[in-house]
């Protein structure tokens, strides 16, 4: 399925051809197209208004919360609701650990899915069909379903309490995906380069780390921002795997402080926007990339 | 170029790594789950074999029975919004000024943990000071609706918060699809005097009928296994009223420590998704298929 690689291309709005037949309605179309772009902006502010109330609940006194209405602009921004969330309790550790693990477990998933994806449209050999099958269907297996043997399995190797057993999940779990992803850009790229480069006798190892995994950057970087977000937001794996405070991330962390800070509202509020802003700061930059990667992923089955 | 591309040594040191990880933690627990379904075991200490106990009691839990038809309730809503999902990617993918970005904005709640999503839509649904019930109260409405503390009504509202979450996921699809709908079709029937109903309704639902049923058996499936924003929202609750599958299966293991019954509750879960994505498979047929 190759319709996703042009999704990305938006169509020019090209001119629409005269159609002099239509005219007498083109009043009454007009008036069609705006109850539309009422409706789509009308979804848009229903999709965004939520976050800009948390972003104003996160300003507020605790007056302000409970005294009045909550759709009231905070009237003095209470900036120091952030840094009460971000030294109280352990907000801190909770981001830096978060942060870690996101980063190694996506350099591992994008290294080993790299090459199970060169391997798989590059190289010839016999299980290549069974193999790609295996991974696909990986992806439709419902990972609560394997979480008390995976729990088991990490307590017996003494990786309860262990950032490993997070990395190794977030790896393992990624990857189907990840190769969904590279796959379609492997297959779509001229393999000129990389035959030229073997006739010179060009080992594998050299051909795959200096000329194709450049080549795949492009993809590489939107499979990232796909595993970064995936990372970020998991929650299952780390509430399962890890008792001490010392190893949570952020999803879990500000969980458990949002139960312990019940009545503050405010100090509630900083903490979530902590927690969404470096994906929303990303989501700014690399929005074209998340989009297709979103896309790609799902439907390439 | 055949022989050096086809050496053994090499493809094993590319692809063993990612197999062995898929395996040891995707696939071997899936068989052990259906074994520990067999056993007695609180976690730690020892299993204690039980045979079909559990998967015989398993059939005969209404809690589980509940939890599954919520868990499918879920499943049937999502495939019902993927209407409206539909209908507004038609609108978007009309070529609309302005649909790149309203795209954009529409994705932004995918992007968020869904424990933020959970606690933000605590806050929004909170009976005295959140955002829907103050509405209610400004338009005259006397009773506000206690909305997730309400055993009738928490599990309809948890599902709110999960269309908005998902929407722009499967619009940025649905659209994407539309657009590579041949422009020579649509022109042609255009000329033929369709209207947009019949363009939409004739030929681009049907030219996308594939994409549409990975996304409903996407929805189904993931509507199954959900288990992260309930779990945060109500944790299944008040009494079991937003329980599903793999809330229930949660609770059992990690908070009674019944891993045998938690086991056989997930096995369940593993052959109810797949006997949906088959189900779903066989009855769908699209005309790529034939």
């Amino acid at each position: 399925m190759n319709q996703m690689e042009t999704a990305k291309v938006d169509m020019p709005s090209t001119p629409v051809l005269p159609a002099p037949k239509r005219i007498k309605s083109t009043a009454l179309k007009k008036a069609g197209m705006g109850l539309l772009y009422i409706v789509l902006i009308a979804i848009a502010i229903l999709q965004i208004y939520p976050l800009i109330w948390l972003f104003e609940l996160s300003l507020k006194t605790n007056q302000e919360v409970f005294g009045m209405s909550p759709f009231a602009l905070p009237k003095h921004p209470q900036w120091s609701n952030y840094v009460d969330a971000w030294t109280s309790g352990n907000i801190k550790s909770y981001f830096f650990n978060s942060v870690w693990y996101t980063i190694v477990a996506v350099v591992l998933t994008l290294i080993l899915a790299s090459f199970v994806t060169f391997a798989l449209t590059r190289m010839q050999w016999k299980l290549k069909g069974f193999i790609l099958a295996l991974f696909m269907a990986a992806y439709m297996i419902p990972l609560h379903s394997t979480l008390i043997p995976l729990f088991n399995i990490f307590n017996h190797a003494h990786l309860i309490n262990n950032p490993l057993s997070i990395i190794i999940s977030y790896v393992t779990f990624n990857l189907p995906i990840t190769v969904m992803i590279l796959l379609g850009f492997y297959k779509s790229l001229p393999r000129e380069i990389e035959e030229a480069a073997i006739m010179d006798g060009c080992s594998v190892h050299r051909l795959f780390f200096r000329i194709t995994l450049p080549m795949t950057a492009p993809v590489l970087s939107t499979a990232a921002i796909i595993n970064m977000i995936y990372n970020w937001n998991e929650f299952v794996f780390v509430n399962t795997f890890i008792n001490s405070e010392k190893w949570k991330t952020l999803t879990v962390g500000v969980n458990n402080f949002v139960g312990q800070y019940l009545t503050d509202w405010g100090a509630i509020g900083a903490t979530l926007v902590i927690s969404i802003l470096p994906i929303l700061i990303a989501y700014i930059f690399l929005s074209d990339r998340i989009i297709e990667g979103l896309a790609a992923g799902s439907v390439k089955g | 170029m055949k022989t050096v591309m086809s050496k053994k040594s090499v493809i094993a040191l590319y692809v063993l790594p990612s197999l062995i990880l898929v395996l040891i933690l995707i696939y071997i627990p899936i068989v052990l789950s259906g074994y520990y379904g067999l056993t007695d075991w609180n976690g730690v200490g020892k299993m204690k074999f039980i045979g079909l106990d559990n998967y015989i009691t398993l059939i005969h839990d209404k809690l589980f029975w509940t939890s599954t038809w919520h868990s499918i309730l879920l499943g049937l809503f999502s495939v019902l919004s993927l209407i409206g999902y539909l209908i507004v990617s038609l609108i978007l993918a009309s070529k609309l000024r302005g649909s790149n970005l309203l795209r954009k904005i529409y994705i932004i709640p995918m992007l968020l943990s869904s424990v933020a999503i959970a606690q933000l839509w605590v806050k929004i649904y909170d009976p005295n000071n959140g955002m829907i019930n103050s509405i209610l109260t400004s338009l005259g409405v006397e009773h506000t609706p206690l909305w997730l503390a309400d055993p009738k009504i928490a599990l309809y509202a948890i599902f709110l918060p999960i269309v908005w979450q998902y929407a722009g996921f499967y619009i940025i699809i649905l659209y994407a699809a539309l657009i590579n709908v041949p422009e020579e079709l649509i022109e042609a029937a255009r000329i033929d005097g369709a209207n947009a109903f019949q363009i939409a309704y004739k030929i681009k639902i049907p030219l996308i009928s594939g994409v549409l049923k990975v996304l409903v058996i996407l929805a189904v499936v993931g509507s199954l296994k959900y288990f992260d924003l309930i779990y945060v929202m109500t944790g299944g609750g008040p009494g079991h009223a937003s329980e599903v599958m793999a809330s229930y299966m949660y609770k059992e293991a990690f908070g009674k420590f019944n891993f045998g019954y938690g086991s056989a509750i997930g096995f369940g879960l593993l052959v109810i998704s797949m006997a949906a994505t088959w189900l779903i498979q066989k009855f769908l047929k699209t005309k790529s298929d034939d």
